[in-house]
C-alpha cells in the first residue's frame, strides 16, 4: 500500500511526544529546575540528592507507565473496532476490563466478606497485579469459548457486554456486603493510578507489553484483509479464526496487565483509534498501528500532566481526566466530521 | 478425434443447503457440473432458489450437505485457505465495513495471497494491480475512497480486486444487483471481455436471462425439480427456460429469445 505523505506526520508526532515526555517529568508537587532534571537522567550532578530520588524513582516511571498504559490501550481499542467490524468497540466493551476489576474487587471486598482467605493487610504489590490479571484472563477465556460456538461477531461484542454488566453485579453484590475501608480501597484502585510503579514491575510490565505490540506487528496483515470482511479476508487465504484468537489474546492480555497495573483507564482505548484514524485519513494498520500508539502515549502524557494539577501537592484520579478531557474532543471530533469509520 | 477440455470446476453429487439444527435443509441435489475453462458462466433461477448456497459452496464459504466439489482436480475441502486462494476469488454482494480504504489499497489487498507476512509489495504486486486497473477502467478512481463511488464504479473496484488475486476462477455473486441498465450492461461486456483476453473462468449469478442468453458460453439454470446446464442454445432447443417462472405471467419466446409477458 502506497503511505507516502506520513512522514511529516510521525515526524511532528514524535517530537511532540518526547518534549511531553520531559514536561511531564519536570512538574510535580515539588519544583525542581531544568538544569538538575536533564543531569539527573543523564548522570550529571545535581544538585539535591531529593531531586535526584524524586526523578529516577517517581517521575519517570510514571512518564513511562503513562506511554506504556496510552500506547497499549489505544492498541487494544484498533484491534478491537476492527476486529469488531464496530467504530464503538474497545478493550472495555469486551468485558476483558471489567474482568480484571472483578479480580480487584475479589481480592479486597472479598477479604472481607470471606475473611481471612485472602490477604488483607499485605496486599503487597503483586496481588493486585495478580488478581486483576487472573480476572480478565478468565473473562477472555469466556469470551474465546463464546467466540468459538458463535459466528457472528456482533454477538460477540453483546456477549462481551454481558460479561462486563455481569462482574460489575457482582462487584456490587460484593461492595453491598463490604466494610467502609475496604470499598473506599477499591474505589482508589478503580480511580486509576500511573504512579506507585517500581522499577520493577515496570519491567514486567514492558516485557509483556513489548510481546503485545510485537504480536500486534504479526497481525497487520489479518487485520488489514479484515477491513474487507470476514468473507472476503478468508477468500484471501486468513485463517480467520486462528487471526480472531490471535488478536482477542493480544488484547486481554495487554487490557489485563494495564489494568492490573494502573486501573480501569476508560476512553483512551475508544477515543485515540478516532484520532488517529482522522489525523491520517486511513485505515492501513501498517500506518494506524504506530500512530495509535504514540497518540495514545501523548494523550495520556497530557491527562497525567493535568491530573497533577501543576504546582500544587494534589494529584487527581487519571481515570476522571482522561473521561472529563477527552470525551468532549471525541464529540466535537465526530461532530465536525460526520462519519466514523472502523 | 477426442475434444481436449480443460475442466477446471467439477462438481459430484452436490447436495447443498443449510445445517438447521441438527437437521440439514437441502436446497438442490445431486449436482453434477463440468466449467470448462475460459468461460463465462452465468447461474439462473428465481429469487430463493439456492443460486448464493451453489455458488458460496463452490467458493467454500459454506459447505456442502453431501458429494464434493473439485478444482483442478483436487478437492475443494483438502486445500488450505491459502492455496484456495491463489486458484479462485469472490465477489461478493455483502457490504463493505465502513473504512477509509483507498481503491488502490482496497484492490492491493487482492494481493494478499502473495505478499509477504508484513504485507509488502513487490514489483510483480504492483505490476499486476496496474494492470487489474487498467483492464477494469478504473485509473481515474485510484486514489479516492471507496465508500465515495457509485454502485456501478464500486462494482469494477471490486471485479479489479478479484483480478489483482490472479486466480483462474473468479465467482461473483449478483454482481448487477443495484445497478441501471447501462451500468448492467457495462459490466457484464467487461466480464465477457475478461473471459475472452485472460482465460479466466469466470461465474455469475444473475437475474438478467436476456443478457445471459446473449454473452454467457455456459448457463447453470436451477429450477424446483431439477437443473439444466449447458449452452443458451442448447437451453432454448430443449424447452428449459419454460419451467424457471410459472406459466401464467410470463412465456418464453424461442423466436424472439427472451421472456414476454403475456398479453389479457
Amino acid at each position: 500500500m502506497e503511505n507516502k505523505s506520513y512522514t511529516k506526520h510521525f515526524i511532528f508526532l514524535s517530537v511532540l511526544l518526547i518534549t511531553l515526555f520531559f514536561l511531564n517529568i519536570s512538574f510535580g508537587s515539588v519544583s525542581i529546575p531544568f538544569k538538575d532534571i536533564f543531569s539527573s537522567i543523564f548522570g550529571g550532578n545535581v544538585a539535591k540528592d531529593s531531586w535526584e530520588t524524586i526523578i529516577i524513582n517517581f517521575r519517570i516511571p510514571k512518564a513511562i507507565t503513562a506511554i506504556l498504559v496510552g500506547s497499549g490501550l489505544s492498541i487494544c481499542g484498533l484491534l478491537m473496532q476492527t476486529l469488531f467490524k464496530n467504530p464503538l468497540a474497545g478493550p472495555f466493551v469486551l468485558g476483558i476490563s471489567s474482568g480484571a476489576s472483578l479480580g480487584v474487587a475479589l481480592l479486597i471486598l472479598g477479604s472481607s466478606i470471606f475473611g481471612g482467605f485472602f490477604l488483607t493487610d499485605t496486599l503487597s504489590n503483586w496481588s493486585l497485579p495478580i488478581a486483576a490479571s487472573l480476572g480478565s484472563f478468565l473473562v477472555l477465556l469466556a469470551v474465546i469459548i463464546a467466540a468459538n460456538k458463535v459466528r457472528n461477531t456482533m454477538s460477540i461484542l453483546i456477549i462481551g457486554l454481558m460479561f462486563g454488566s455481569l462482574t460489575a453485579s457482582i462487584i456490587s453484590v460484593l461492595a453491598y456486603f463490604s466494610e467502609a475501608a475496604q470499598i473506599q480501597q477499591y474505589l482508589f484502585w478503580s480511580f486509576g493510578s500511573l504512579g506507585n510503579l517500581s522499577w520493577n514491575e515496570i519491567s514486567v510490565f514492558a516485557i509483556i507489553y513489548t510481546f503485545g505490540i510485537l504480536s500486534t506487528i504479526a497481525v497487520i496483515k489479518p487485520l488489514n484483509s479484515l477491513l474487507l470482511g470476514e468473507n472476503y479476508a478468508k477468500s484471501l487465504g486468513i485463517n480467520i479464526k486462528k487471526s480472531r484468537n490471535v488478536i482477542l489474546l493480544i488484547t486481554s492480555v495487554l487490557t489485563g496487565v494495564i489494568t492490573a497495573f494502573s486501573g480501569p483507564i476508560a476512553f483512551v482505548g475508544l477515543a485515540v483509534p478516532h484520532i488517529a484514524k482522522m489525523l491520517f485519513f486511513s485505515s492501513n494498520h501498517k500506518i494506524l498501528i504506530p500512530a495509535v500508539a504514540i497518540i495514545g502515549a501523548i494523550v495520556l502524557l497530557i491527562c497525567d500532566g493535568i491530573a497533577q494539577l501543576p504546582t500544587s501537592e494534589f494529584t487527581l484520579p487519571i481515570n476522571a481526566i482522561t473521561s472529563l478531557f477527552g470525551a468532549p474532543i471525541v464529540i466535537w471530533l465526530l461532530v465536525r466530521k460526520k462519519r466514523i469509520f472502523v | 478425434m477426442k475434444e481436449n477440455k480443460h475442466i477446471i470446476l467439477k462438481t459430484e453429487n452436490l447436495s447443498i443447503g443449510y445445517q438447521h439444527k441438527k437437521t440439514p435443509k437441502i436446497v438442490a441435489s445431486n449436482i453434477n457440473l463440468d466449467i470448462e475453462k475460459g468461460k463465462l458462466v452465468t447461474v439462473l433461477g428465481k429469487n430463493g432458489i439456492g443460486k448464493s448456497t451453489l455458488l458460496r459452496t463452490l467458493s467454500k464459504v459454506q459447505q456442502p450437505i453431501s458429494g464434493n466439489v473439485y478444482i483442478n482436480q483436487k478437492k475443494i475441502e483438502k486445500l488450505t485457505e491459502q492455496q484456495l486462494s491463489k486458484q479462485l476469488s469472490l465477489v461478493l454482494t455483502e457490504r463493505l465495513p465502513e473504512s477509509q480504504l483507498t481503491v488502490y489499497e482496497l484492490i492491493a489487498l487482492g494481493r494478499q495471497p502473495y505478499t509477504n507476512w508484513i504485507d509488502t509489495l513487490s514489483k510483480k504486486d504492483i505490476e499486476k494491480i496496474e494492470t487489474a486497473i487498467a483492464q477494469t477502467e478504473i485509473k481515474h478512481l485510484k486514489n479516492k475512497r471507496f465508500y465515495e463511488l457509485s454502485d456501478g464504479q464500486l462494482q469494477r473496484v471490486l471485479i479489479a480486486r478479484a483480478l489483482a488475486q490472479d486466480t483462474e476462477i473468479i465467482i461473483l455473486d449478483e454482481p448487477t444487483a443495484h445497478l441501471d441498465m447501462h451500468q448492467t450492461i457495462k459490466i457484464f461486456s467487461l466480464l465477457k471481455q475478461l473471459v475472452l483476453q485472460t482465460k479466466k473462468t469466470i461465474i455469475i449469478s444473475t437475474h438478467e436471462i436476456n443478457l445471459a442468453i446473449q454473452l454467457a458460453d455456459e448457463i447453470i439454470l436451477l429450477t424446483e425439480k431439477t437443473f439444466f446446464t449447458g449452452k443458451p442454445s442448447e437451453l432454448i432447443a430443449n424447452n428449459a427456460f419454460d419451467i424457471l417462472f410459472p406459466k401464467n405471467l410470463v412465456n418464453f419466446n424461442k423466436t424472439l429469445q427472451q421472456f414476454v409477458i403475456n398479453k389479457n
